[in-house]
């Protein structure tokens, strides 16, 4: 066990845990920040899905030491008119079905707006083709999207 | 887009109707339903603790008043101790205290006016806590803003699905078995609301009027909430009838209510089954045998001990369980352990092996599901014979959230557990009879479940005995059961492998005179608690969906072969018709195109006039493609039409060759569906894009293969899913129906993966035969 620091969703946590410790487990056992979800374990899946530097990073395969000294934004810290416009549009069609997968949609889509507020269907497709939603809520998700990009 | 069209006149029969549900497997009928139902019952008689005999008294008092309503009004008459017991369910979100109004087994009123519906089925995806929510409040003339949801506590007496006969989600039945039940719920809490507030304003309570949320008596001009009158209608006695609206009356039913749960799932503040925490709780993983119900020879745990943050490694029946701190330090643990499986008795061939004896026993015709005239006769004299054969891997079902369950045990003895349960009071006695306690000192709080697809409905309850076994074995601290992705897809139940071989003959005018098809699988219910439901040695989940061939064909025989493997098989979405679909669409699209027939007026001729809800969605299907108009170039449109469900569903799939050999790139799907009163056209719509992309992404990409008695895929990476880039756009029609709703979260998945295969073949001349298109598997 070693001390890690920490930076998420604006504060800085100090964790006691093995340095290969998947980030995904810190977030969500040390300190119960519980909306990043497992799904694969191996990257594969988009589920575990965070903003590192404003970058969509999975992080079941991120051992916590890689993770100190960056911002690690969280579903429960997300903030911003992307954010919002994303959540509201999600929102207004009702995209989630079982919602396990959605934490992770969001945390794609809203790097997505952020990075290109205006996506073509391809920008859409290429941002979000590591998101795996098994209730294939995809004509919803990609109709989120849009509609939150005329929002913003 | 969605083209809906309200239903004119829909029809909502005054008596409910058993029959219509299918169960969690079933072609619907009655017969199956209840067969299932006795089945369950019969199993568990023999095992004193299981949950459907739990607590016999309390079963019989309630069963009794049951009756009062002819079978239906389950808790709209029930004796006090019983009211009272069912709403000890409100405390769960802590708004049951004094002051609710728990007029039935359903309705909780709380005095700030807010209306929860305790929701008998899983809410996993498809749409129960607003479905049901809606039909409540509807009847109550509730404003949907003051609406909330929550699961229903494990209790079949208060609870059941009327196809299952105990408390069970599957089959597509939730709204079909439960309209007219929440409907009179609300319309029984309605009425003793307006009688509370007639009483208080002195007023007749035929003048009080009740519209979003408000009592109103217009000649007085009072106006009041269903909060202030909650405590004095707590004291009425429920109504022994009410009169329900007529459908130009709904408010809410037919309209796109917000769902009740997307707020939660769109903020990462929706508690699953791996989100609850409790003090001093463990982690535990399995380490399972490679091969199906291996025994461990030898366990050395002398590495695993030594890890950080491992406590215990223990030996059970389905594994080598490591207890740990965290899922890292309970990962690392597993990780550690070396172990010598005992694989005597256990399944050892291969997937090819398996295909090759299932090729050879559909040679000839096995058990008769079906048989109208000669086949054998029409077959033999036939100038024009055409063949082929249809082979299915084993698929998993992998929900998104993996497989995980909660247990703890109280100072005083009793069991609380939290999981995905799909059939509760199943988990209840399972977890009971391990524990040695009574059913009714298990307290069930099932969770909201990152999908399903089928897995979280075994018969055995596995997932539950997992962590109620392992807790036993350690006794003490809060457990939590995580399977990781690894051992979801490779240590699971499987929709099983399938063969079909089809052999028709046709005449010299192009029609079809006889239909001969042959289905070689593994029976779904056999040697489970649903076995009665077997007739005639034929599991009626194998030939759903071809047994019920609805094409004027004079000679049709479907007969089966009971294939044994050694692989755990279980209903995966849609179940049987997930391959009868498929062989009978994509066959039928081979004999048309032989015969130079437009495949979709051939069907409609086929259909004649018997089967107008059939024809009705296929012609819409084809009105939405505008069905032979032209198309961009390299592209080809193919259709297919499947009831199941009691639902009926026409699909039409526009693909091109893509960028992967061999693998169609599906542009646009056309769903038309008629599943009687549309009661929420948006989620019916969601259901429809997620089903026929669940079925498309399984088609296109899906196989379990066995290597050896061993599944050779392990996580996304080799068990490929449908990704955003590959789903299609949808276009959904809800045809117009005056028939009572029935279900949608299954009936979208069988088409798909037919019509997109016609699509293929008619675009590059290739009958795709064996699935997945992007087969790695050998045959």
């Amino acid at each position: 066990m070693s001390q890690f620091e920490l930076r998420v969703n604006g504060k800085t946590h100090t964790v006691d845990v093995d340095a290969d410790k998947p980030l995904l487990w810190v977030l969500r056992e040390d300190l119960k920040l519980i909306g990043t979800k497992f799904g694969c374990g191996v990257a594969q899946c988009g589920a575990c899905t965070v903003h590192i530097d404003g970058q969509p990073q999975r992080t079941c395969v991120l051992p916590v030491e890689a993770a100190t000294g960056f911002e690690i934004t969280t579903i429960e810290g997300l903030s911003g008119k992307e954010a919002e416009a994303i959540q509201a549009a999600w929102t207004e069609i009702d995209v989630p079905q079982c919602g396990y997968c959605q934490s992770g949609q969001i945390m794609s889509a809203v790097a997505l707006l952020t990075e290109t507020p205006k996506p073509t269907d391809a920008d859409i497709d290429a941002a979000m083709t590591g998101n795996i939603c098994r209730c294939a809520t995809y004509v919803k998700i990609r109709q989120g999207i849009k509609d939150a990009s005329q929002k913003i | 887009m969605t083209t809906h069209l309200t239903p004119r006149n829909p029809k909502l029969t005054a008596e409910h109707d058993v029959a219509t549900p299918g169960g969690p497997a079933s072609a619907g009928s009655p017969t199956i339903a209840d067969s299932m139902a006795a089945a369950f019952a019969a199993k568990h008689a023999a095992a004193p603790s299981a949950a459907i005999l739990a607590n016999p008294n309390r079963r019989t008092v309630l069963q009794g008043a049951a009756s009062i309503g002819g079978g239906l009004l389950i808790g709209l008459q029930l004796p006090g101790k019983a009211r009272a017991e069912s709403g000890a369910a409100a405390v769960i979100k802590g708004n049951g205290t004094a002051g609710t109004f728990a007029p039935n087994a359903f309705v909780r009123i709380a005095p700030d006016s807010t209306v929860t519906v305790l929701i008998k089925h899983i809410e996993f995806g498809q749409g129960t806590y607003t479905g049901l929510s809606t039909l409540v409040a509807d009847e109550l003339d509730a404003d949907w803003a003051q609406m909330r949801a929550e699961h229903a506590p494990a209790n079949d007496a208060l609870y059941k699905n009327f196809a299952f006969g105990l408390q069970g989600t599957g089959g597509s039945t939730a709204i079909a078995n439960a309209h007219e039940q929440m409907r009179k719920a609300g319309a029984a809490a309605k009425a003793m609301l307006v009688e509370a507030a007639a009483t208080a304003w002195g007023v007749p309570a035929g003048e009080i009027t009740v519209s979003k949320g408000q009592l109103k008596h217009p000649g007085s001009g009072k106006v009041g909430t269903f909060g202030e009158f909650a405590d004095a209608a707590a004291a009425l006695t429920p109504p022994s009838d009410v009169k329900l609206k007529t459908p130009d009356q709904f408010t809410l039913i037919g309209t796109d209510v917000p769902k009740l749960d997307t707020k939660s799932k769109t903020t990462g503040t929706a508690t699953f089954t791996l989100d609850v925490v409790r003090d001093g709780m463990l982690t535990v993983l399995l380490a399972r045998p490679p091969r199906f119900g291996a025994k461990p020879k030898s366990v050395d745990d002398t590495e695993a001990l030594k890890v950080n943050g491992v406590v215990d490694v223990k030996t059970l029946p389905r594994g080598i369980a490591v207890y740990a701190k965290d899922f890292w330090a309970a990962k690392k643990g597993r990780d550690a352990l070396v172990i010598e499986w005992a694989n005597e008795g256990t399944e050892a061939r291969s997937s090819a092996q398996l295909i090759a004896e299932y090729r050879e026993k559909a040679k000839s015709p096995g058990l008769i599901a079906r048989n109208d005239g000669d086949v054998a006769g029409t077959l033999d004299k036939a100038d024009r014979k055409v063949e082929a054969e249809y082979v299915f891997p084993f698929l998993a079902h992998a929900p998104m959230e993996p497989l995980d369950y909660v247990i703890e045990k109280s100072q005083d003895g009793k069991i609380e557990v939290w999981g995905g349960a799909q059939f509760p009071t199943a988990d209840q006695g399972a977890i009971a009879q391990i524990l040695g306690v009574r059913p009714e000192d298990v307290t069930v709080n099932t969770m909201l479940a990152g999908g399903s697809f089928g897995r979280r409905a075994t018969p055995v309850a596995d997932i539950a005995s997992e962590a109620a076994t392992a807790f036993k074995a350690r006794g003490t601290e809060p457990l939590k059961i995580v399977w990781t992705r690894e051992d979801d897809i490779q240590n699971g139940y499987y929709r099983p492998l399938t063969v079909h071989r089809l052999a028709a003959s046709l005449d010299g005018d192009g029609n079809i005179t006889a239909w001969d098809e042959t289905i070689a699988t593994q029976s779904i219910v056999k040697g489970t608690a649903f076995e009665m439901m077997m007739k005639d040695g034929i599991d009626p989940t194998t030939v759903e969906g071809a047994k019920d061939l609805p094409y004027n064909i004079p000679n049709t025989r479907v007969s089966v072969h009971n294939m044994e493997a050694g692989i755990p098989p279980l209903w995966w979405r849609a179940v049987g018709h997930t391959h009868t679909a498929y062989a009978t669409e994509v066959f039928l699209d081979e004999l048309l195109e032989a015969t130079g027939k437009d495949p979709v007026q051939a069907r409609l001729d086929m259909l004649g006039d018997k089967h107008p809800r059939l024809t009705g969605v296929l012609t819409a299907a084809a009105k939405a493609a505008d069905w032979g108009s032209p198309m961009p170039e390299g592209r080809a449109r193919g259709v297919s039409l499947h009831k199941s469900f009691n639902s009926y569903v026409a699909q039409i799939a526009e693909v091109s060759e893509g960028d992967e050999a061999g693998i169609p790139k599906v542009h646009k799907m056309w769903c038309a569906i008629d599943c009687g009163l549309a009661v929420n056209p948006n989620v019916i719509k969601a259901q429809m894009e997620g089903g026929l992309g669940y079925g498309l992404g399984h088609a296109l990409y899906g196989e379990i293969n066995i290597d050896n008695g061993t599944v050779t895929e392990a996580n996304f990476d080799s068990y490929r899913s449908l990704r955003i880039n590959e789903m299609p756009d949808v276009e959904v029609v809800i045809v117009p129906s005056d028939e009572a709703p029935t279900g949608v979260g299954e009936p979208a998945t069988p088409p798909a993966p037919a019509a997109v295969a016609n699509a293929w073949a008619t675009l590059t001349g290739k009958r795709v035969r064996q699935l997945p298109f992007s087969r790695t598997g050998d045959a």
